[in-house]
């Protein structure tokens, strides 16, 4: 079996590459609306990965794993897909009533193993179902993490609805204590984190304000779950809002020798408030 | 009475329900809201869409009029009623349109009356509402005036608001 695997040093390796998901430009998704209202609904969304929000600045963000749920649960088409310099661009034709979801979830395999003496970190992409043809003949001690990313947006047409918000126990899942389209600047706004279905505490919970560009002020909310896996947000104004949660990143020593490979999990949506 | 799916009750209409009122000195049975549509020197000016409902706390909002372009093709103009946004929250967005008894046209700018009978405005209860009146105009602004007002009413005047952009002055008086 001819690989090419990155032959980094383990240590710098661990250090270097998994500090990419905690660091990385932000990744989002901006619908055209939120509420919708209207007999033949459509929605656009730009999706991008940047530094500001929301200004696609940086790169576009891949389509590749986009999906989305009508409120029935039914999978619905993504159309007129482009990918450009900077954000793709696709639109969903919101036939039902109700609240849609459209997501780009993803899972993989991170973790290294020992070969020739030397440890090696897993190529990227690496996922459970390749594991076994990524790993060369003669690896020992292989160690793997899962770590699921999902970036998720909702849109309502008509009255919200909850029929989506069913946990499918993997990653971090938003259930909505109030309803992600119906918030309001002025009023607390209460959601609930899973990770692998079950609510998890002591995720961290990152809210920025859009806009950043004209303004000086970062203006980030940071929070933590609570032992119900609960976090309560009051929306200091009107707009849109890039909402983070990760599991917690562990702190590092320079040099130390790396952690053993931990469950890693994200998530990100983009809530709009509105002016009361 | 039977309507083809398309047709529906225009709301709020004035007129009818001033012939049956109920004869005087009896306890008002009726809310005449008078709405002033402000007339606005703009480049690109399209009717405002209004909301008029009531609220009581506790209860559901009820929507007794929403002026909006109705009659277009493919029920299009209701693709702009979620602009009229906290209607939309508490009661629009629950709502099938057209919706019977409570769909009108938009009114240009000038003073309009509409009347509701406290069945229509969902007042039966003794107690205390609040009559809302929401305008969201396209390539425009938005305004919400709000008049509370009791139940039973007193013949006669019985609140109104001044709007200062989307709205004039909003008076009710009881009959």
């Amino acid at each position: 079996m001819k690989k090419t695997l990155l032959g980094f040093a383990a240590t710098a390796a661990l250090v270097a590459l998994s500090a990419v998901p905690a660091s990385a430009h932000r990744q989002w998704m901006m619908p055209s609306s939120t509420i919708l209202s209207g007999d033949d609904v459509w929605v656009t969304v730009d999706a991008a990965v940047s530094n500001d929000l929301f200004y696609f600045e940086h790169q576009p963000m891949r389509l590749d794993a986009i999906k989305a749920w009508a409120p029935d649960g039914a999978e619905a088409a993504i159309e007129n897909k482009a990918t450009g310099r900077y954000r793709s661009t696709f639109d969903v034709h919101l036939t039902q009533k109700g609240t849609w979801r459209i997501a780009s979830e993803s899972d993989s395999l991170m973790g290294s193993y020992d070969l020739n003496g030397k440890t090696e970190r897993l190529p990227r992409g690496t996922n459970a179902a390749n594991l076994a043809e990524r790993l060369p003949a003669g690896a020992t001690n292989v160690q793997t993490s899962e770590s699921s990313s999902r970036n998720e947006i909702f849109v309502t047409v008509g009255e919200p609805t909850t029929t989506l918000f069913q946990p499918k126990g993997k990653g971090i899942e938003l259930v909505p204590v109030t309803h992600p389209n119906d918030l309001f600047a002025g009023e607390a706004a209460t959601f609930q984190f899973l990770l692998d279905g079950k609510p998890a505490s002591g995720l961290t919970v990152t809210v920025i304000p859009g806009g950043i560009r004209y303004r000086d002020q970062l203006h980030q909310i940071d929070l933590t779950t609570g032992a119900d896996g609960k976090v309560e947000v009051t929306w200091p104004e009107p707009g849109m809002y890039w909402v983070n949660v990760t599991t917690p990143q562990p702190e590092r020593t320079e040099g130390a020798a790396p952690p053993p490979p931990a469950r890693r999990a994200s998530y990100v949506t983009t809530l709009e408030v509105l002016a009361p | 009475m039977q309507f083809s799916t398309k047709a529906i009750v225009i709301g709020g209409t004035a007129g009818l329900s001033a012939a049956l009122s109920a004869p005087a000195m009896a306890a008002p049975g009726t809310m005449d809201v008078t709405v002033n549509i402000p007339r606005l020197k703009v480049a690109e000016y399209h009717r405002p869409y209004v909301a008029i409902w009531v609220e009581k706390p506790g209860a559901a909002a009820k929507t007794v009029a929403v002026w909006y372009d109705y009659d277009m093709k493919a029920n299009e103009g209701t693709k702009w009623l979620r602009d009229v946004r906290q209607w939309w929250r508490v009661s629009g967005r629950t709502l099938t349109f057209p919706a019977d008894g409570i769909t009108g046209a938009t009114r240009a700018p000038g003073t309009h009356k509409v009347s509701f009978t406290r069945a229509q405005l969902g007042a039966t209860a003794p107690g205390q509402y609040t009559l809302v009146i929401e305008a969201a105009r396209e390539v425009g602004g938005r305004e919400l005036l709000r008049i509370p007002f009791t139940w039973p009413a007193k013949a006669g005047p019985g609140g109104r608001a001044e709007g200062t952009s989307e709205l004039g002055t909003v008076s009710v008086s009881f009959r």
